[in-house]
């Protein structure tokens, strides 16, 4: 019957599928109930995307919920309409909800590793679904599982569903959790942050999917993000809220053109690209050099091959990548976590003892590390005094009033205020985490801080303040910055030399100038080529490129023999790439290059 | 002091209950000799007498004060239990912790030590190690211990795991912070909550554990008064229609239940949930 009433309305194609009039949402907090969503009202027609966007604590999934009807717990909605498809959400029982929600409504949530159970096979979780509320049996449901993975260009897809969801990479994850959104046919979809976690290439990816599923099959959706290049490539209509309130509503293209509202503009303005120019330093000093390391976790393959970089003083180092490229690995070889099996790391001109155990107090101070999720790098249980606290102690010795004095100094100097001393982690937001992490870090007074994708779980605008208070502070105390990131955006506005990686080989270093424009190496242009522009139709652009054609949709793998990248790379010659090393070039001084082709012919 | 009221009154009615019960019991067992009406082993009339006014609960296989005895009972059993999941709780979540926080051959050595403890059945432990080495207070008390131990061990293992992959301690290995360092300020304010939870749990199977082995005549020695021998010395009573034996037992039992209570309290407080309802 389902199946049935659902194919008599895909008829009205112009019909209002969603409809949501003056929703009012509470949450508890221990102020007790207070208003999180504050009269949203929204319309949704079949074939439509609407984009939610804002940063976090707007209010944005707390709607993408409460279209299916639901309030998480510690939420209530306490006014307005939700109307779906004629049917009034907010006096329907619990038992017609629940009809509806994975049959006609559907919902994929930011963290597929997070939402998928690791102990039932992929398939038989899409499966449950449908069997569940009676519109299949397993094994129709198994066979528009297998249909649904085809149509969405996953490898192997008759084979794959028997995978565990630990066998996949998390591109191939997301776009599964999309394809089980879609294994009873529903009208609506809502998308919350399904691209957040990803690589960008990964991230273009699962665009395609969504896009497709969208056109192709008629349905509406809800896409949840803070990142407005991103919804620009699919929404038709943009959302814009900030703390429950509607800030502004639009057609994507006007929204991108003519943003009304100041705070639109602020969103637009931190995702566009500001360029760090470099300024000469006479007489460069080598702080950090890394020599041909090679590293690797176990019995396991080498993570890293013959890895070097050297970092100035005063300077920032960006490492690129993809995840698995080994960014990450190279960290924890510098800080002395992971031993290197050969190579050699100097700090200034000492040689670096390679176990952490055996480095000395005063060579630990002078490396500290800020890293991705404040979250788990702050103890729970510990207040900001004690977190910046200690390293001073620790480090420099300083006890009672000298200690206190110092901690505030270094408040002020992170931008937050002396009435955060008394505060656990708990009790600040992520941005604010992040700037403890970093203050922390400068507590120790170091020479060398690094960061690991200390943006990439942020905010857009949170982000670029953080970027913003890393250079402010670069530039007060001559720090040096090794700057691990995934994203382009953010290491052309901070750094001043790049080193791309993949997986575990330096693909090409230089100067930002030389790596960021052409000739580039065929690795370097299908990392830029995939950073989404704050422009519509970028997506289609994209793909249709001849990078995108080879290199998207594939993981990042190690290889013995020749050059990992060459079964991604669109310039890859048969025989020879996959086979033979590829020579490193150095086609001016300081920018090294490895690739068969010569940087002439790749700047054609 | 209003801090305290102030926790008490905002604690459900079953962690209220709990508290009360477990401060009752305090009470009576610090101040049993002003408390008790007769001596703790003091003989005083025939055995098994009726419930009188003279003496309130009757008396017992050998005449003495069956109210006295659960009083004086009360501090003894209360007292050994506490003390034996104290000496349980600081060898085993420190080893655990050493463990997780150590990794490598430590941690084997110490998981495959109290494996083999784990393999053998307690109540056999016991009984061997009390029968070569006799029943004296300190075998008693390190035997449970040990055995106690083991089981926190696991919990606490488990738990600094969880913690010890955590980037903060990371952050505190890379300062260059010494273990003893990293164990108390990093990972065991994190674990405190499960580590409490298994605390109100292990003390009442201590309790029972005591019990049990005093049932068997190798606990607490007479004519020391304790619940659990007090159970096995006037359980025939029972036969004749007489709760009186049952008492002891009951004691037991609401302690158990009034310690469980406030520590589940305690659990959900730190746990974070919301009650939504």
């Amino acid at each position: 019957m389902l199946v049935d009433s659902n194919k008599n309305s895909n008829k009205e194609i112009s019909a209002t599928l969603l409809e949501v009039k003056g929703l009012r949402i509470e949450g508890l907090s221990e102020k007790g109930w207070q208003e999180i969503v504050c009269g949203v009202d929204l319309k949704l027609k079949r074939g439509e995307i609407l984009g939610l966007i804002g940063e976090s604590g707007a209010g944005k999934s707390t709607i993408g919920l409460a279209a299916m009807g639901f309030a998480r717990d510690g939420c209530r909605i306490t006014a307005g309409e939700i109307i779906f498809d004629g049917i009034d959400l907010r006096s329907a029982t619990e038992n017609e909800k629940r009809k509806l929600r994975g049959t006609r409504i559907s919902y994929v949530a930011q963290s597929a590793a997070a939402a998928f159970n690791p102990a039932h096979r992929l398939l038989d979780q899409f499966a449950e679904g449908p069997i569940d509320h009676g519109v299949m049996s397993r094994s129709e449901a198994k066979e528009k599982g297998r249909a649904l993975y085809r149509s969405l260009d996953l490898p192997d897809p008759d084979n794959i569903g028997e995978r565990w969801p630990h066998q996949v990479s998390g591109g191939q994850l997301q776009r599964m959790m999309v394809a089980m959104a879609m294994s009873c046919g529903p009208d609506l979809i809502v998308f919350d942050e399904p691209t957040t976690a990803l690589d960008v290439t990964t991230q273009i990816e699962v665009l395609k999917t969504i896009k497709e599923i969208v056109v192709d099959r008629n349905v509406a959706a809800i896409y949840i993000t803070h990142d407005l290049a991103v919804v620009a490539q699919l929404a038709d209509h943009l959302m814009v809220l900030r703390y429950g309130n509607l800030i502004e509503v639009n057609s994507t293209g006007q929204i991108l053109e003519a943003p009304k509202q100041e705070y639109t503009r602020a969103l637009l303005d931190a995702r566009t690209r500001h360029e760090k120019t470099t300024a000469e330093i006479p007489n460069p000093e080598i702080l950090l050099s890394i020599d041909k390391i090679t590293a690797g976790y176990g019995n396991g393959p080498d993570i890293l091959q013959e890895v070097s970089v050297s970092v100035e003083r005063g300077r920032t180092v960006a490492v690129v990548g993809e995840s698995g490229s080994g960014k990450s690995t190279l960290a924890r070889v510098i800080t002395g976590l992971l031993p290197p099996r050969s190579g050699e790391i100097r700090f200034q001109t000492d040689l670096l003892p390679a176990a952490l155990a055996q480095r000395t107090k005063q060579q630990l101070q002078k490396t500290q590390m800020i890293y991705q999720l404040p979250d788990v790098a702050l103890n729970p249980r510990q207040h900001v005094r004690d977190v910046i606290g200690r390293p001073l102690s620790f480090y420099l010795g300083l006890r009672g009033k000298e200690k206190e004095r110092r901690i505030i100094e270094l408040l002020e100097q992170i931008e937050l205020s002396e009435k955060y001393i008394d505060r656990l982690p708990d009790e600040l937001s992520g941005g604010e985490k992040q700037r403890v992490c970093i203050a922390r870090a400068l507590a120790a007074e170091p020479e060398l801080i690094v960061c690991d994708e200390v943006t990439s779980a942020l905010d857009t605008i949170v982000a670029k303040a953080i970027l913003d208070l890393l250079q402010k502070l670069q530039h007060e105390l001559q720090l040096t910055y090794l700057f691990i990131s995934h994203d382009l955006d953010t290491v052309a506005s901070i750094a001043d030399r790049v080193v791309v990686l993949y997986a575990g080989r330096v693909a090409e270093q230089g100067p930002k100038s030389a790596v960021f424009q052409p000739p580039f190496h065929p690795y370097t242009r299908l990392l830029l080529s995939s950073v989404p522009e704050m422009k519509q139709g970028w997506l289609e652009k994209t793909l249709a490129t001849r990078e995108a054609k080879a290199g998207i949709a594939r993981e990042v793998k190690i290889t013995e023999r020749g050059c990992p990248f060459a079964e991604r790379c669109p310039e890859a010659i048969p025989e020879i790439c996959s086979n033979e090393r590829p020579p490193i070039q150095t086609p001016a001084s300081g920018h090294i290059f490895a690739c068969q082709h010569s940087p002439e012919v790749l700047s054609k | 002091m209003s801090n305290i009221l102030k926790i008490f009154s905002s604690a459900p009615w079953s962690a209220k209950f709990g508290m009360v019960v477990i401060l009752f019991y305090a009470i009576i067992s610090i101040f049993a000799p002003f408390i008790a009406p007769y001596g703790e082993t003091e003989l005083l009339g025939r055995a098994y007498e009726l419930w009188s006014d003279k003496y309130l609960l009757g008396t017992d296989n050998l005449g003495r004060d069956m109210l006295s005895r659960l009083i004086y009972g009360a501090r003894n059993t209360i007292g050994l239990a506490l003390s034996i999941t104290l000496i349980a709780f600081v060898l085993g979540s420190l080893t655990g912790m050493i463990a997780a926080a150590l990794g490598g051959w430590v941690d084997q050595i110490l998981s495959r030590i109290v494996d083999v403890l784990m393999s053998i059945p307690s109540l056999i432990f016991a009984l061997l190690i009390l029968s070569i080495f006799g029943t004296a207070m300190p075998y008693l008390i390190g035997t449970i211990a040990i055995l106690d131990a083991t089981r926190v061990f696991r919990l606490a293992r488990a738990t600094a795991m969880n913690v010890a992959v955590m980037d903060y301690v990371e952050v505190a290995r890379l300062r260059g912070e010494k273990l003893g360092w990293i164990i108390r300020k990093e990972i065991l304010p994190n674990i405190t909550a499960p580590l409490l939870a298994e605390f109100g749990l292990r003390f009442c199977f201590v309790f029972l554990f005591i019990s049990a082995l005093s049932f068997l005549g190798l606990g607490i020695q007479p004519p020391t008064a304790d619940w659990g021998s007090m159970v096995r010395d006037n359980a025939t009573l029972i036969a004749f229609d007489d709760i009186t034996p049952l008492l002891p037992a009951g004691a037991i039992a609401l302690l158990t239940v009034a310690m469980n209570f406030v520590v589940d309290w305690m659990l959900h407080k730190s746990s974070g949930l919301k009650d939504v309802s």
